[in-house]
């Protein structure tokens, strides 16, 4: 029998069964608005395609991986000195981690630039955000797997921050740390969330993302829709499925690049009796919030210089959360300077705070 | 309008969600004890004697000890005398160091400043660090927390 009518005949029986011609009219009919900023619109296919390859890489690290305080670090020594591929593998899992933050963060931003969040697309906003500080999480959580001594430092400060926050603070720090210290009972905590917690919101929250977005389309910009004349299009099926493979080949090489040429380091082990090492810094996400909480001073009025900072990036966030219900001017379906102006405002804070984070002199 | 038939159905609507109401706070009740983690029967530390002897400290310098489960910090001042502090930085948790070209405590993670009484100085610590009692008896040092 011909494979054509071996495809054929397959077909017919899933279709006859779960209707599978549906699914294909859908995908044949979908298209994707071209415009200025479509190019954007590549950047959450981007990020889809490095979480894959988080999960794959995930997976073989957990075929080694122990997570104890004793064997955490000489295991994931073991994977990158013994195993075949380990260093590859380890180190494709660290670049894909910090690149999918990168694209995440573009993605983020291109859209709230675009105003793609008004409505009818409050939910998938909401959602993204949610996804976001999911992948922040997995990114703290991961940090510390390796039981080195910045991710233990990383991690006493990141706990304790949470420490900060009114009334349930230090049930919080409790809860995150299995016990008062950052010790082996922290590990297991970060190593359950970062492999099975944190996966299982992301697939359902994920799965909402998606669903909306193929169900309300691409968002178009505010002055196109504005126009009246119906966009160009072009076909998602194969025109821009096309491109997005593309892209992620790209993504792929620069991947296999980073992880050959500048393979990830594993540092010395965590040793709770050291002085936190000089030149201690977290990964480069979180540097503009580390570098916040140097220049605070100690009392802002009656409260503690770090609460404030805190309490600051919380509303920041609380602020990107509910964006979509705040700006009603772009809900009417018009441009918004003001939160356009804010979003500029962000944006730098985040690039000024961070550059300086790796360029200040002496632990300023 | 009020009938028995909807009396009874809101009786049982009510004890069913009361019903429900229950088994959902009886499931998730446990396991949020179980999410915070039980107090360690560890007894709390008053004093240690250190390992090292008092000769072994150097004038301007200053080690890490273990003070039960958390880290102190022995320092002997550009003077001689020795002093013991909590290692613990006052800000967010890091441990300090002795930084010798500088004659004072130091944490590397947000450049929090101690003097050599424990004094926060400069940087983001809001309190000072806490001040250990340090005894010499004989070829021991012997450190005490509070008075």
């Amino acid at each position: 029998m011909a494979l054509p009518r071996m495809v054929q005949r397959l077909t017919a029986w899933l279709d006859e069964r779960v209707n599978v011609t549906e699914i294909w009219e859908f995908v044949r009919h979908k298209v994707v608005p071209v415009h200025r900023h479509t190019v954007w619109y590549y950047f959450g296919g981007m990020t889809l395609f490095l979480f894959a390859i988080q999960v794959c890489t995930g997976i073989l690290l957990l075929l080694y991986y122990r997570p104890s305080a004793e064997e955490a670090y000489e295991s994931v020594q073991f994977i990158v000195t013994e195993v075949h591929f380990g260093w590859l593998i380890r180190s494709i899992h660290s670049w894909s981690a910090n690149l999918m933050i990168a694209t995440l963060m573009i993605h983020l931003f291109s859209v709230y630039f675009t105003q793609a969040y008004r409505k009818p697309r409050e939910l998938t906003w909401v959602s993204g955000m949610c996804l976001f500080g999911i992948a922040l999480f997995f990114g703290f959580s991961g940090y510390l797997l390796p039981w080195n001594a910045l991710a233990y430092f990383a991690t006493k400060v990141g706990t304790d921050v949470a420490g900060q926050v009114p009334v349930v603070g230090h049930l919080l720090t409790q809860i995150l740390r299995g016990g008062e210290e950052v010790t082996g009972a922290t590990l297991s905590r970060f190593y359950g969330i970062h492999v099975a917690i944190l996966p299982l919101l992301t697939t359902g929250i994920l799965g909402i993302h998606l669903f909306l977005v193929q169900k309300q389309g691409m968002s178009v910009p505010v002055e196109l829709e504005r126009s009246g004349s119906p966009p160009t299009t072009m076909p998602f099926f194969p025109n821009f499925l096309l491109r997005d493979l593309v892209g992620w080949l790209t993504a792929l090489a620069v991947l296999a690049a980073l992880a050959a040429y500048f393979p990830w380091e594993l540092g010395v082990k965590a040793d709770p009796f050291a002085p936190a090492p000089a030149g201690i810094r977290p990964e480069w996400y979180f540097m503009y919030m580390f570098q916040t909480l140097k220049y605070l001073p100690a009392k802002i009025g009656p409260l503690d210089g770090e609460l404030v900072g805190i309490m600051g990036f919380g509303l920041g966030g609380l602020f990107l959360l509910l964006v979509p219900f705040l700006d009603q001017r772009a809900a009417r379906g018009e441009k918004s300077p003001l939160f356009f102006w804010i979003g500029v405002g962000i944006v730098t804070y985040i690039v000024v705070l961070s550059v300086l984070g790796y360029v200040a002199p002496g632990g300023q | 309008m009020e009938t028995p038939g909807n009396a009874r159905r809101g009786f049982v609507n009510v004890l069913l969600g009361g019903g429900i109401g229950a088994m959902m706070v009886s499931v998730l009740y446990p396991v949020l004890r179980f999410l915070i983690p039980p107090k360690s029967g560890e007894p709390t530390t008053s004093s240690v004697t250190l390992p090292w002897k008092p000769a072994e400290i150097r004038v301007n310098s200053g080690r890490i000890f273990k003070f039960g489960s958390q880290p102190g910090i022995l320092v002997r001042t550009p003077a001689g005398e020795l002093r013991a502090f909590g290692a613990i930085c006052t800000h967010l948790n890091c441990t300090v160091q002795y930084r010798e070209e500088k004659q004072d405590i130091w944490c590397a993670c947000h450049n929090g400043v101690y003097d050599l009484n424990g004094k926060n100085v400069s940087g983001p610590p809001p309190r000072p660090l806490e001040a250990y009692k340090t005894f010499v008896k004989g070829e021991q040092i012997v450190v005490n927390k509070g008075a």
